[in-house]
């Protein structure tokens, strides 16, 4: 069972998903904002994560590269919009070659007792398509087995082109 | 009319599937495999060439279409950063915090 409480509001775009860390919030803050271990748990395992850019202040830019072991690049960027040691950090999400489609995001570090710290990220999009989309493709069941379906294809195609 | 929007209805995500695991089809071949009309499945073809997800070539009087590599390698990366999300997210977050910690704590010693 998913140890995150997701909560979508779709009139607002937007899903909001929680979780309690057993680590005190100056640590959550550093780990989440430190580009030397962002790369330990930002991407897939099996990506290799390079922080090209990150500027962290209100305005400024982030940019992470995911590498695959073929050599792929799937780039992501954004701006930082607030910037609240160690309490709250709002930035812009966009997937470069998705271009256009920009959802923000906002991270509240909530300390809890006993040096536990809760996390809440909400995403909000643009447009409820694109929202649904997020939803459709990455949580329901019938869609992720697409996905993977497609991912298998994916291969296939890459094989063919060599 | 994007990739995202473009991949958003069901008859089209099943036409690429069907493109990537057989290769190359014509319009024909494509439409005999749905119940739905074939000037439909020319509308979502369209939509599909629009977008560059599929290639078309002429074939003497046929229209032969494949997936467009170029295109599926874009299309890739957002659909392995829509299936992750903030929940795998934080399941990694919980053991870098973990490591850090005992890091800390070491250090403290």
């Amino acid at each position: 069972m998913s140890k995150n409480n997701l909560v979508v509001d779709r009139a607002a775009h937007a899903y909001t998903m929680s979780r309690v860390f057993d680590a005190p919030r100056e640590l959550v803050w550093k780990v989440c904002t430190d580009p030397e271990l962002v790369p330990k748990w930002w991407g897939p395992r099996y990506l290799t994560i390079v922080v090209d850019k990150m500027d962290l202040k209100v305005g400024g830019v982030w940019r992470y590269i995911q590498k695959d072991a073929e050599g792929n690049e799937y780039a992501f960027n954004g701006v930082y919009k607030e910037v609240v040691p160690p309490e709250r950090l709002t930035y812009t999400f966009e997937y470069e070659p998705m271009a256009g489609h920009i959802s923000t995001e906002t991270i509240t570090f909530e300390e809890l007792p006993d040096g536990k710290t809760k996390i809440t990220s909400r995403t909000t999009f643009n447009t409820l398509e694109d929202l649904e989309g997020m939803l459709q493709s990455g949580m329901e069941g019938g869609a992720v087995e697409t996905w993977d379906r497609l991912e298998e294809l994916l291969a296939v195609v890459r094989m063919e082109k060599r | 009319m994007d990739i995202f929007q473009a991949l958003a209805d069901p008859t089209r995500r099943t036409i690429i599937e069907m493109l990537a695991r057989d290769g190359h089809l014509s319009a024909t071949q494509i439409s005999d495999r749905f119940s739905i009309s074939p000037q439909a499945i020319s509308q979502h073809l369209k939509v599909l060439r629009e977008v560059k997800l599929v290639r078309v070539e002429k074939r003497a009087q046929q229209r032969i279409y494949q997936v467009n590599p170029e295109a599926m390698h874009e299309l890739e990366g957002w659909a392995r950063q829509l299936r992750q999300l903030w929940d795998q997210r934080f399941d990694a977050l919980d053991r870098v915090l973990e490591m850090e910690k005992k890091r800390l704590k070491g250090e403290a010693n």
